[in-house]
């Protein structure tokens, strides 16, 4: 259903959408289900003159059917739900495909800084491009992002990539992602973490190889040297 | 029983003492605490209902000057947000469907002449009311009201030069913690009351399910609630004395915090639900006629549901980073609970079936929490879903559920426990008419605030942010028209309690007065006068009990229902 208002801008997106729209199509069917008998229960046993209730335990073998099949029905709808959750899940959080880049993402109260590898593709070297509340990815390359926070509780959210993962002062915590189409995103901060939680917004930029380059040359921290 | 009366006789002999208001306030009638409750969790919850005016409106209008309170800043935004959160999970569910309820419906309907530990009930009450009164004092320190959020996560919530409300944050604390001792100790009075002082003749399948719920409940509570106050008291001292419990600069770890909040939030959801899903069931058996289908299957589902509750916490930290492989086991664990909880609404669906219905102001009430519950269940399915949670988790997505769920146990549980034993309580009926236009109104509305967050929250907006227009993905015009709606609906639905405060005091002076019996039901405190005496029945004239609480249109009866009480 996210993708009806978003954008699918990763690897994963779309399988997060399907897993949606499975357990929407199950519950859906349950709900549905649930309340056209409910609602049909209260329209057919209304009061009237002259006529009375049943008198029905609940124990009786030709009632308790009715609410053990469907039951049984359920758990069936759990199994597949909890098989198709689970999927999705390892594949997105769970493995950590191979990297063509290793990014960093650091939340602090109340901004997102993000540390680009330079022109030689490594983190922690000379050319590594530093920018606050801007992340400039190319489009189909698989990223890795160190995630860490150097105060509160944050959470790095990218609606379009359907990522989010908290930050936690002290920890790195690795995941992955993959971008596939070109973009001006919202990048948000999914944890409250004071009273800027509201303000910090970053930027996501998706670009084409080539535009990925050129901005990787405009930002050489260390061009000026050479 | 006997040491129960004796207990009570000599309470009698005192209670010539108080008088006056005196007698209201310092009361060891479980009926009066119920209501001292009830009247707080009331005031409460004007207060957090006011809260989600002002939050409402700064979102559909950011940057506007307020009526009634004036520009929102960043600052008070999150201090609304919090206690809004706060004052009604613990200032109005909890007092209102297990204080206020419990206290006055289970030794009514068990037959006895009070709780068991009257004096540790009266003290539960003012430990109670002393954690509102700094909660509400907590607003108007320097620095304002906490910000931290509900669940209160450090390091945010630890290090006030993170929160930048260190006393608030301290208060909430303090006042959190007092309220936990207040519903330990009417927790513990609910349960030997249960186990003590039941009438003759009531065995354990002849006590009414609200009553097993509620002491289902409290025991749950009593299990969960200890990990916290542990957690809450390493969080004041992280705050005060400058330890780090929860703070990785010096060895400790924030989302312990987290793992203590949940192992007790989450079993707190059904604290409250239980109580709620009790008055349903007692409601829809009375209006229908109807015998409850499968009582044992409603009191093994609800204990079923109470003991999975405790391992399911940790889907509220999927994302947390906890590690990748645990969310696995919880999600299996989450959509299990699924099936008693199906179940249970199964059971209450199933108990309409070959009724007699009469849609009375309660019945309303009673059905509307079971067509609007439903939709809060089902879309926890997309949450408990670790895969789908990646995206839902912290948008409005999630806020929209819980007020489907919440909103349903505390509101609509509420009103329909209210207007069914306001007879009862205040010997007057309330007015139907006003009854039915203040349930339409206030159900509508409610489905009009909530529906356009679900929306919203499946676009993408994330929860606990004072203006969107710092996202421009969420700045649309599209998605403020849909927070317009959301807030109108607020607006109405706070608007449409009016009708409701009108309509229940103006009943209680002037309503129609009520019969002892008004619905014709088979329960115990109907069998006493309405009000209740001191000591619920005359001394000589206590109930005994000679069959469950559901013998309604039972064959070869001229009556249609049959009085727990009426000897064969």
């Amino acid at each position: 259903m996210p993708q009806l208002f978003l954008d699918q801008a990763s690897s994963y997106a779309h399988e997060i959408d399907n897993l949606i729209w499975i357990i929407a199509a199950a519950v859906g069917f349950w709900f549905i289900v649930a309340e056209a008998v409910f609602f049909g229960f209260i329209l057919k046993y209304r009061a009237k003159p002259g006529q009375r209730a049943a008198y029905i335990e609940g124990t009786e073998r030709k009632y308790t059917r009715f609410i053990s099949y469907p039951h049984m029905i359920i758990i069936l709808f759990d199994v597949v739900l909890i098989a198709g959750s689970i999927r999705v899940w390892y594949l997105v959080k769970q493995q950590l495909p191979d990297a063509d880049r290793t990014i960093r993402v650091i939340g602090q109260q109340w901004a997102w800084t993000f540390v680009h590898p330079g022109a030689d593709g490594e983190l922690d070297t000379d050319d590594d491009i530093r920018m606050v509340d801007e992340l400039h990815v190319q489009v189909g390359d698989t990223y890795h992002f160190q995630l860490t926070s150097t105060d509160v509780l944050h959470s790095f959210s990218v609606p379009v990539f359907r990522l989010k993962q908290d930050a936690v002062p002290g920890r790195t915590i690795t995941g992955w992602f993959q971008p596939t189409r070109t973009g001006e995103y919202d990048i948000q901060c999914a944890e409250i973490c004071g009273i800027g939680h509201g303000i910090m917004a970053a930027k996501l930029f998706i670009e084409s190889p080539e535009d990925h380059a050129a901005w990787i040359a405009a930002h050489n921290p260390t061009a000026s040297l050479q | 029983m006997a040491h129960s009366s004796t207990a009570h006789a000599h309470e009698h002999a005192h209670d010539h003492g108080p008088q006056g208001i005196l007698k209201y306030i310092w009361s060891t009638d479980h009926k009066i605490i119920g209501m001292q409750y009830m009247f707080t969790g009331m005031f409460m919850a004007l207060i957090g209902g006011f809260m989600a005016y002002t939050f409402r409106m700064q979102l559909a209008f950011p940057g506007a000057d307020i009526p009634l309170f004036g520009v929102v800043s960043p600052g008070e935004y999150n201090a609304l947000v919090t206690n809004h959160g706060s004052i009604m999970i613990f200032w109005v569910a909890m007092p209102v469907l297990i204080a206020a309820f419990g206290n006055y419906l289970i030794p009514l309907m068990i037959g006895a002449d009070d709780m068991v530990f009257p004096r540790l009930n009266r003290l539960s009450y003012q430990i109670f009311l002393l954690s509102a009164i700094l909660i509400i004092a907590s607003q108007f320190v320097p620095g304002g009201g906490f910000g931290g959020a509900w669940t209160s996560y450090p390091p945010l919530s630890a290090n006030p030069a993170y929160n930048l409300t260190g006393l608030g944050a301290t208060m909430w604390l303090l006042a959190v913690a007092l309220e936990f001792v207040a519903f330990l100790l009417g927790g513990i009075n609910f349960i030997v009351t249960l186990m003590n002082a039941r009438a003759p003749g009531m065995r354990a399948y002849d006590i009414p399910i609200v009553v097993w719920m509620i002491v289902i409940a409290s025991i749950l509570f009593m299990l969960s609630v200890g990990p916290l106050m542990a957690g809450a008291v390493m969080l004041l001292f992280d705050q005060t004395l400058g330890t780090g419990f929860f703070d990785p600069g010096t060895g400790g770890d924030p989302i312990l915090w987290q793992h203590l909040f949940w192992f007790f939030g989450h079993p707190e959801v059904y604290v409250v639900l239980l109580p709620a899903l009790g008055f349903v069931a007692e409601i829809i058996t009375v209006f229908s006629r109807k015998k409850l289908f499968g009582y044992k299957t409603v009191l093994y589902t609800a204990v079923a549901t109470a003991i999975l509750s405790f391992f399911v916490w940790a889907h509220h930290q999927f994302v947390a980073g906890i590690d990748p492989r645990m969310a696995n086991v919880f999600t299996v664990t989450t959509l299990l609970i699924s099936i008693p909880i199906a179940e249970v609404l199964f059971v209450i669906i199933a108990t309409l079936y070959r009724g007699s219905i009469t849609l009375t102001v309660p019945m309303l009430w009673a059905l509307a929490f079971v067509a609007e519950f439903l939709i809060g269940g089902v879309t926890g399915i997309f949450l408990g879903a670790s895969g789908a949670d990646i995206y839902f988790h912290d948008t409005y997505f999630v806020l929209a559920h819980f007020h489907y769920t919440f909103f349903p146990i505390a509101i609509i549980g509420t009103f329909a426990a209210v207007t069914m034993w306001f007879p009862k309580m205040f010997g007057r009926m309330m007015n139907e008419k006003l009854g039915r236009i203040h349930f339409w109104l206030t159900v509508t509305a409610f489905n009009f605030i909530f529906i356009p967050l679900f929306i919203l929250g499946t676009a993408g907006q994330h929860r606990r942010i004072y203006d969107y227009n710092h996202f421009p993905q969420l700045a649309t015009e599209g998605l403020q028209d849909l927070r317009i709606v959301a807030t109108t609906a607020t607006v109405v639905l706070l608007l449409s309690q009016v009708l409701f405060l009108f309509n229940f005091f103006h009943s209680l002076f002037k309503g129609e007065k009520a019969p002892d019996n008004p619905w014709k039901s088979n329960t115990l405190e109907w069998t006493t006068s309405s009000p209740p005496p001191h000591g619920n029945w005359p001394p000589d004239a206590m109930p005994n009990v000679y069959r469950g609480p559901y013998e309604y249109s039972v064959e070869g009866r001229e009556d249609d229902y049959w009085p727990q009480n009426q000897p064969a």
